[in-house]
């Protein structure tokens, strides 16, 4: 596994438009932060599990947008069953990266349970996705960015990063500031209405 | 009874329904209850409303994170054994401030049938309320519109994270003679 999560994230979310971006708790949000801390960007910093229905709640909410749910694999697999709510209702807006270093990153590098061969593109893909994909080369890392920015979803990709440890690179912490600012930079006066 | 009040009590998930269509609800998530059934029929077949449904609770609350960050309101329908399931996921409402309106269907409390239902039942109200939420009984059909509307007030206006639980007693008791 070559990618590096640092690169993949920086490439996806550079002149990014009007994308707006959920970011899973941990790595994931730190990389994001590290790519340029950004208020169309809400980072969780708990409720593992959840970074995959937010996108969808904020797909639903915002069908002009397109909206990318990046996180990691630990914190997917806590809500893989959100894939399927995600498959029964297809949103075209979102797509999901999982920045797959088949660890727990956070919590002393544990192997996950893609280090034992679960396939989380297959369990995608078996939920209806338009797309899902495992990403492995940097040569594919264009294809991804084309998907996230414009094709019909919902997509998901499986990008396999190594496992590295990082310095920390940390988004603001306070959900309810991260909120208002998310809020008023996509809603403008409507968000205090 | 005023024959108003008595079609209110008849029909109660259609005031919940009109509750919800008032506070411009656009977001309906669940998993399903029996109790909930009607309210759910109703909720996918307005237009004006995405019906989700989920494979546990939880994943309703991150659901309406994301539909506030994009300036729409959501609502959870559940019933109380899903209560258990929500309790950390309930950190992205209470410390954001995202407004959270759960609607909770009661088992375990009046005449249940099932008893691995009871424990969860029994705790729900305390759990939600050591989770940050506000919670609300409702017994009575005939005050169901008036309660859904406090609770939803609550949640809509002061960012709040706010639970109805309505009671056993009030859908009627379930039990192994139902004919489907």
């Amino acid at each position: 596994m070559n990618l590096r999560r640092r690169e993949v994230v920086k490439a996806l979310l550079e002149r990014r438009g009007e994308l707006l971006v959920v970011a899973g708790l941990g790595s994931s949000a730190w990389d994001c932060a590290a790519a340029g801390d950004d208020p169309l960007t809400f980072p969780l910093w708990g409720a593992m599990g959840a970074a995959c229905p937010v996108g969808l709640g904020l797909a639903l909410a915002q069908p002009s947008r397109r909206v990318l749910v990046v996180t990691g694999d630990g914190e997917m697999l806590m809500g893989l069953g959100s894939l399927a709510t995600i498959g029964a209702r297809r949103p075209d807006n979102l797509a999901i990266v999982v920045l797959d270093n088949e660890r727990y990153g956070e919590t002393g590098m544990q192997q996950t349970h893609t280090a034992h061969g679960v396939d989380l593109a297959a369990v995608a893909a078996a939920c209806g996705f338009a797309e899902a994909r495992i990403v492995r080369k940097s040569a594919q890392i264009a294809l991804v960015r084309a998907g996230i920015h414009g094709e019909r979803g919902p997509l998901f990709y499986q990008v396999k990063v190594k496992a590295e440890h990082l310095p920390l690179v940390l988004p603001p912490r306070d959900g309810a500031w991260l909120k208002h600012r998310f809020r008023h930079a996509l809603l403008g006066e409507k968000a205090t209405s | 009874m005023p024959a108003k009040q008595r079609v209110a009590a008849n029909d109660w998930p259609r005031e919940i329904h009109r509750v919800l269509r008032a506070n411009a609800v656009r977001q309906v998530s669940y998993v399903p209850d029996a109790g909930h059934a009607r309210l759910i029929e109703l909720c996918q077949s307005d237009r004006g409303m995405a019906a989700v449904v989920l494979t546990t609770e939880e994943e309703g609350i991150g659901l309406a994170a994301g539909a506030w960050l994009g300036g729409e309101r959501s609502v959870l329908l559940m019933q109380s054994s899903g209560v258990g399931n929500c309790v950390n996921t309930m950190t992205l409402a209470t410390h954001c401030g995202i407004p959270l309106l759960m609607l909770v269907t009661m088992r375990g409390e009046w005449g249940e049938f099932n008893p691995w239902q009871v424990p969860m039942g029994q705790s729900s109200q305390a759990a939600l309320a050591l989770s940050g939420a506000r919670t609300f009984r409702l017994e009575r059909p005939e005050e169901a519109a008036a309660t859904v509307e406090a609770a939803a007030r609550l949640a809509y206006n002061a960012n709040a994270v706010a639970a109805v639980l309505i009671a056993q007693r009030m859908i009627g008791t379930k039990t192994f003679e139902d004919k489907r």
